[in-house]
């Protein structure tokens, strides 16, 4: 083992990836659902395609150091 | 992840977003009001609004509706006929020098579907809109601007990948979501960076490959027609193609008959790009917010207005129609091209800053490498 310090332990993938994976299936839920049918598909579609961006502003205004 | 490993990864992100960033930016900014571009039409008064009648009004004679087109340009022939699936009350008549000519050589008139009366015959100006279009779809270059943009599309879609493999080594040591704000300035941009890149990979990936599969319509209508229809028309070869084709009214009762509760999407006149010598080629849709935009095509002789064929559309044309909605934005109402819209202006902010950091860098191991020469001076003269 190399020496490393010891300023915090690394993420593993699944932490790294987690939110963004979950975001991205969302995004191509919202993306097929406008496709299916109007009305509630296309809300479906509004709702999941403008998550990423309020998760983005809550990490940008929101969020704690 | 190995250093070599991630310094090869950094090669791939930086030369392949080096390469497409400027005609990427481009294409976000034009098709910013792309996406917005029936709204637009509506406010300058680029789209006709037919009076309004009776739900149940008869429909006019196709055939009076295109003798009167005709008439207004002599000499020169119907391409298509086409319907807006999104305002039934108008009838669209294309008509160019040749059967062959280019879309934007071809003079569109608008007709009242009921009265056959022209309503707008758009044209002679090329506006804000058309130069936006031309910009975002082939740079005034034809099909070679196409498949050059389409190219720049595959390095974006590279450079997304190679972005969302680097993210890992990057984000080892921090939560999802940090912004280091009492950092430098590059630190707090990378972090912008790769939030805005990662949550919104999604779209962008989908977005980036639809728009490339677009880029290739004209060549997969091509293979259509040497694949399907040319199979289709068989039995007509080493007949003279039609000179006058007869009755399309005539034809659209074959053409409903042949695909029950469908609505004609347009009719491809005998001679165009997509139809034989022989034929009209009525493209039949469906009504589901999908499968209005997927076609069925009916094969209808245009002389005798006697049913030819009818296949499904092979996979590689079927793929392109969904493709387009899926780049365009325009299948869920007004919301959904705002969320697109913002969406678009985020892609912006990530190519903008990808930029920034590349430049930023450089500027400091330009620094590091005077620093290190200065060092280097000192040495030498504690030599002497």
């Amino acid at each position: 083992m190399t020496m490393r310090p010891p300023s915090g332990s690394t993420l593993s993938l699944q932490r790294i990836f987690g939110v963004p994976l979950l975001l991205a299936t969302v995004t191509v839920i919202g993306l097929v659902s406008a496709l299916l049918d109007d009305g509630f598909w296309d809300a479906l579609s509004w709702a999941t395609l403008a998550l990423p961006m309020l998760v983005a502003a809550w990490a940008i205004w929101f969020r704690r150091e | 992840m190995s250093p070599g490993t991630i310094r090869k990864w950094s090669w791939v992100h930086k030369w392949s977003s080096l390469v497409c960033t400027a005609f990427l930016l481009l294409l976000c900014i034009t098709g910013l009001p792309l996406i917005f571009h029936e709204e637009i039409e509506h406010l300058l008064g680029d789209k006709p609004e037919p009076p309004v009648m009776a739900a149940d009004t008869p429909r006019a004679s196709l055939d009076r509706i295109i003798a009167a087109g005709l008439a207004r340009r002599p000499g020169q022939v119907v391409q298509f006929v086409v319907w807006d699936k999104d305002e039934p009350d108008v009838v669209i008549v294309n008509i160019a020098r040749t059967l062959v000519e280019p879309f934007d050589k071809s003079q569109v008139m608008i007709f009242d579907a009921r009265t056959a009366e022209l309503l707008m015959e758009p044209g002679g100006h090329v506006g804000f809109m058309d130069i936006m279009l031309s910009l975002h779809v082939d740079l005034f270059a034809g099909l070679p601007g196409k498949l050059f943009l389409g190219l720049m599309g595959l390095l974006f879609v590279v450079a997304i990948i190679s972005g969302v493999v680097l993210y890992a080594p990057f984000m080892r040591k921090l939560p999802f979501g940090t912004v280091r704000k009492d950092k430098a300035t590059r630190t707090r941009w990378l972090d912008l960076h790769n939030l805005l890149g990662v949550v919104t990979v999604g779209w962008v990936l989908v977005v980036g490959a639809t728009g490339v599969i677009n880029t290739w319509a004209d060549l997969l209508i091509q293979l259509w027609r040497f694949d399907q229809l040319a199979d289709m028309v068989t039995p007509y070869a080493g007949q003279p193609p039609v000179g006058k084709p007869g009755s399309l009214d005539k034809a659209m009762v074959t053409a409903h008959a042949a695909a029950p509760g469908m609505r004609p999407s347009f009719v491809a006149f005998p001679g165009t790009l997509f139809s034989s010598g022989h034929h009209y080629m009525v493209a039949m849709r469906g009504e589901a917010p999908l499968t209005k935009r997927l076609i069925q095509p009916v094969l209808v002789d245009a002389q005798t207005a006697g049913l030819t064929d009818l296949r499904k559309m092979p996979w590689y044309i079927t793929s392109l129609l969904v493709s387009q909605p899926l780049h365009f934005g325009d299948y869920g109402g007004l919301p959904l091209k705002i969320v697109w819209a913002l969406l678009d202006i985020i892609s912006i902010v990530v190519l903008g800053s990808g930029l920034y950091l590349w430049i930023a860098r450089r500027g400091v191991s330009m620094d590091v490498r005077l620093a290190a020469l200065a060092q280097d001076d000192q040495a030498v003269r504690a030599g002497r």
